[in-house]
């Protein structure tokens, strides 16, 4: 056990583990010392010089985030020499951030913004430098603005990028007046590794990183009387937008959800999750193919370990990274693009709507998803399959402006045709959740009984271990699936790109036999995607995920095989599992790109 | 009445060849021994911060770990020094055996000379004197090897944490203290790092004994310093002298007799106008009556032909390029300096904006990173208080 410290802080005594920093002692006794540069995701920078406290007896200030607590320390915060240096500090950001606060989209958002509303920046500030920058905005990727005019160097998304998602798109590039956030050569964000996963978005303070917005082009499609308006809405959506319209973390909104997009006025609306169980039929008959192909037939072209495909942020890293593993990811197209595709073909013909003149919309806890429905590939149905990408927060702001009650709405449920779903749909919005929707539909192709968890839940994929790995011993088997018998699936899961990158160096070397990985881009899963409300924690995504696996435990249907327009829509449309219809609406490819 | 000189001094310099003497002389004791001479000698650190060396030996020489390294800080930058460069070329074997006692003492097996990217051209003479010097520790069957590593031309990676982050390959940027390099320095490991002219000196505390350099100087401020002079002198150059004199008197050897201000301790050190010659003496901060101003040993004299406007952004402009721009302080202070400074001397700020300008500096020194950052507002305060007309008009 650590050894425990003594010390004062603001004359209030406190007793933490040896380690520990000033502030983390600070807020053992509640006492607030504000931050900028600190996210408690990511490694201690102490670059800002916000959370600056007075040491008794010292001459300097020192950092608290970065300052472990000593023995008989005295810390003072809030004195006059901590005051007035905070507010320097503060207006020394001001004059390097084009404060045009009212026309931000992170107005009222702005960690900025809120300390020096706090610190009263006056008129008597410091010379404005942004005029002298002549700054760009890098606007050209269909998922993340970058404003560097807005960016104030904390590094949280350099260390975002580079810690946590092990991705290197942005890094700090030049030193003293020209120091800046930067990516390789300088080019924009559209044209390096970037993978659009928004974490930086999540974590960045200011409105310097912020995804693309739609609301505007998608308020003209409502407001258009020609356009029937179709809807889907992501899994982790609804355990997190009520967050952004001002309700406690982990409350589930689905009904209220849908009963706002319909007052939005949204001709359709219908569940991502209706897709995700179709996905779970598509790539669980194709990992069970491939295993066939391998172990019957010897077919050496066929690639294990299979991965998942659903998270557009982990398509791209590994079409980056590893694009020699192309042909071991899933061919399955994500939910949401298989629910576009289907949407302008299927679901159109079924209500009597032209392609042409369905709007295709999906609300996605995720930037990622922006670029996915961009991609040349995702054309299926002869149109632009998903015509537009929201994000959670984009939702959230759409139904405020549109003067709803969130809070107060009742519950509405989603339309049929693609509206019903299971909850092995719901938990694709957590990490280990494809994983586990997968077994119980895989198993129980394969033996014909439900996976032999209590309640079908398989706990060892579950929560937020960096990475996890399950193997299911299959034993009797159908009669057709004689050649598992007794086999041992080995499956991996694995969220964060830093986690994917570990494990896929691990295949590469061949010190980890898998038949099956899922990957998620983001920490936690979509639950923490780069789409979803600001802040996010780990405390936070352990809240989301708890949503999800209630939200899951509450649904009558737990299995995708069992979801009845799942069902329906094979024996009226698809036919069968990677039959015709499946690849050519369903299933897509990847493409190899450069590693830098 | 014919003027006293400052004592001129030649120990650093002295052309002595008895490094495989004075190593096995030292080796031979022990190592509390070698360090408790280090401390009763009252060496501190010659890059201007002034740490007590034995000090630091004997920290890193506590901690157990198997790795560790002894770096030799020659990434002389702070404009106006021009020393190390000299002991180099001269006197490089005093370097190197004051890195093999250290890393003796603390256990290391790796020793680095940080040379600043601009000294190229010393490398193959260096270069030379290493691998003689290797000969020597293979000889003796030392096992300790010294690598040059040559920086990139960034100022801040004189500043001994950013100089671990740039060999590791990394950004120069200063790290969060503690840890301090003793604990963990270079890759994470213990690491003792001098500078070049603090090494040379231990060549003459092993050799003649920490009495003779305890002799030299005043109070906390022990032993000879080794000075670049430049600027308005008829006498450029380097010039060891002992520790504690007053400017008064080395204006009155060193200047062209109508010396205005001297800049110690470079753009980060201070201004001292002329009316406080007398009260300034030049040594690390200690009980000594008037002020007392350490330097890594840059003196630069003004004459009355100097715009102190001039100095003043030329340092500015000099921070604004060299701050790793990292800590916001720093980055953003250093430019709001400059730009403050012009805009006073245009008339576009009043000139009570000095005082704000000064309040700011205040807070660098107080919040700033490291001492890059802290450091600023030491030339800035000086030269715009004891100057401020000529900042103004």
């Amino acid at each position: 056990m650590a050894e425990k410290i003594n010390l004062k802080i603001d004359n209030i005594a406190v007793n933490i583990d040896e380690g520990s920093t000033i502030l983390e002692a600070a807020q053992k006794i509640n006492i607030r010392i504000p931050t900028l540069c600190y996210h408690e995701d990511l490694c201690v920078a102490g670059n800002c010089r916000v959370c600056m406290v007075e040491q008794v007896g010292s001459d300097r200030l020192i950092p608290s985030c970065a300052m472990p607590v000593s023995e008989g320390m005295e810390i003072m915060t809030n004195s006059l020499k901590v005051r007035s240096a905070r507010k320097q500090v503060v207006e020394l950001l001001v004059s390097e951030h084009r404060a045009e606060c009212t026309r931000c989209y992170k107005n009222g958002k702005c960690e900025l913004q809120d300390l020096s509303s706090e610190y009263i920046v006056g008129e008597n500030g410091y010379i404005d430098l942004i005029p002298l920058k002549g700054y760009s905005i890098d606007n050209f990727s269909p998922s993340i603005i970058k404003d560097d005019s807005k960016c104030i160097r904390c590094q949280r998304c350099v260390r975002t990028c580079n810690e946590l998602q092990n991705i290197g798109a942005l890094s700090v590039a030049y030193k003293g007046e020209h120091m800046k956030i930067s990516s390789f050569y300088e080019k924009p964000m559209y044209e390096v590794v970037c993978t659009n996963c928004g974490q930086c978005i999540n974590r960045c303070p200011t409105g310097a990183l912020t995804e693309k917005t739609y609301f505007d082009e998608v308020w003209s499609a409502l407001n258009s009387e020609k356009k029937h308006v179709v809807v889907q809405t992501a899994p982790a959506v609804r355990i997190a937008l009520g967050e952004a319209l001002g309700m406690p973390v982990g409350e589930i909104v689905t009904g209220k959800l849908v009963a706002a997009l319909r007052r939005l006025g949204f001709n359709s609306v219908l569940d991502t999750d209706f897709t995700a169980d179709l996905t779970i039929i598509e790539e669980g008959n194709e990992l069970l193919q491939r295993l066939k192909k391998v172990l019957v037939d010897g077919d050496t072209s066929v690639k294990l370990p299979l991965t998942t495909s659903c998270s557009p942020g982990w398509v791209k890293f590994i079409e980056h990274a590893f694009p020699e593993y192309l042909e071991n990811v899933s061919t399955a197209k994500s939910p949401q693009q298989m629910f576009g595709a289907l949407a302008k073909t299927f679901y159109a013909k079924k209500i009597g709507v032209e392609p042409e003149n369905m709007v295709s919309i999906s609300v996605m806890p995720c930037t990622a998803k922006k670029y996915e429905a961009d991609r040349p590939e995702m054309r299926s149905s002869g149109y632009k399959d998903v015509d537009y990408v929201l994000t959670t927060r984009e939702l959230a702001l759409m139904i405020k402006q549109a003067g709803i009650d969130f809070s107060s709405l009742p519950d509405d449920e989603y339309d049929s045709i693609m509206g019903e779903s299971s909850g092995a749909a719901v938990i694709f919005g957590a990490t280990g959740g494809v994983m586990e929707a997968a077994l119980r539909t895989a198993y129980e192709v394969v033996t014909g009984r439900e996976v032999p968890f209590k309640n079908l839940n398989i706990t060892a994929v579950r929560g937020m271990e960096d990475v996890k790995e399950a193997t299911i011993k299959i034993e009797n088997v159908l009669p057709e699936w004689s050649f598992l018998e007794g086999a041992e699936l080995k499956t991996c899961v694995a969220h964060g790109l830093s986690n994917a990158k570990k494990v896929m160096e691990a295949v590469r070397d061949g010190k980890a036999e898998y038949h099956f990985i899922e990957i998620m881009a983001c920490p936690g899963g979509c639950l923490g995607g780069g789409g979803q409300p600001i802040p996010t924690s780990l405390a936070i995504r352990k809240q989301r995920s708890k949503a999800i696996y209630e939200e899951d435990s509450l649904k009558p249907i737990r299995k995708s095989h069992e979801n009845p327009e799942v069902i329906h829509i094979y024996e009226e449309f698809l036919k069968e599992p990677l039959g015709e219809k499946s690849h050519e609406l369903l299933h897509t490819h990847y493409t190899k790109r450069n590693r830098y | 009445m014919k003027k006293k000189h400052l004592q001129r001094l030649d120990l650093i310099f002295k052309n002595e060849h008895d490094t495989e003497a004075i190593l096995e002389k030292t080796f031979k004791r022990s190592n509390d021994d070698v360090i408790n001479d280090l401390i009763s000698s009252g060496l501190k650190g010659r890059g201007g911060a002034g740490f007590p060396t034995g000090l630091k030996w004997k920290l890193a020489s506590e901690e157990e770990t198997e790795v560790k390294y002894v770096i030799c800080n020659a990434d002389e930058g702070e404009p106006g020094t021009f020393k190390d460069r000299e002991i180099l070329s001269s006197v490089p074997h005093k370097v190197l055996a004051g890195m093999a006692v250290c890393a003796r003492i603390i256990g290391a097996k790796k020793g680095f000379i940080y040379l600043r990217g601009e000294y190229l051209f010393l490398k193959p003479q260096l270069l030379e004197a290493i691998d003689k010097f290797h000969s020597l520790l293979d000889e003796m069957k030392v096992d300790f090897r010294v690598e040059i590593f040559l920086g990139s031309g960034a100022y801040i990676c004189g500043e001994e944490s950013a100089l671990f982050e740039s060999m590791e390959g990394k950004r120069g940027e200063p790290r969060n203290k503690p840890p301090f390099p003793t604990a963990q320095g270079y890759k994470d490991k213990p690491t003792v790092i001098n500078n070049v002219e603090t090494l040379a000196h231990t060549y003459s505390i092993f050799k003649y004994g920490p009495e003779k350099f305890r002799d030299l100087g005043i109070q906390d401020s022990r032993g000879s310093k080794v000075f670049s002079v430049s600027g308005d002198t008829p006498v450029p150059g380097i010039y060891e002298l002992e520790f504690g004199m007053s400017l008064q008197k080395f204006v009155d050897d060193f200047a062209d007799g109508d010396a205005k201000a001297v800049q110690v301790g470079g753009a980060s050190g201070f201004c001292v106008p002329r009316k406080r010659f007398d009260k300034t003496v030049i040594g690390y901060q200690g009980k000594l009556r008037g002020t007392s101003l350490p330097t890594g040993g840059s003196m630069m004299i003004f004459n009355s032909s100097r715009s102190m406007y001039n100095v003043l952004h030329n340092y500015l402009d000099f921070f604004v390029e060299e701050s790793c721009g990292q800590c916001t302080p720093c980055r953003v202070g250093t430019q709001q300096l400059l730009l403050g400074v012009e805009a006073v001397k245009k008339g576009e700020q009043p000139s009570s904006y000095l005082d704000k300008l000064m309040d700011l500096a205040e807070a660098m020194r107080i919040t700033a990173k490291c001492g890059l950052g802290q450091s600023v507002a030491n030339s800035f305060s000086s030269i715009v208080e004891n100057f401020k007309e000529e900042m103004i008009y």
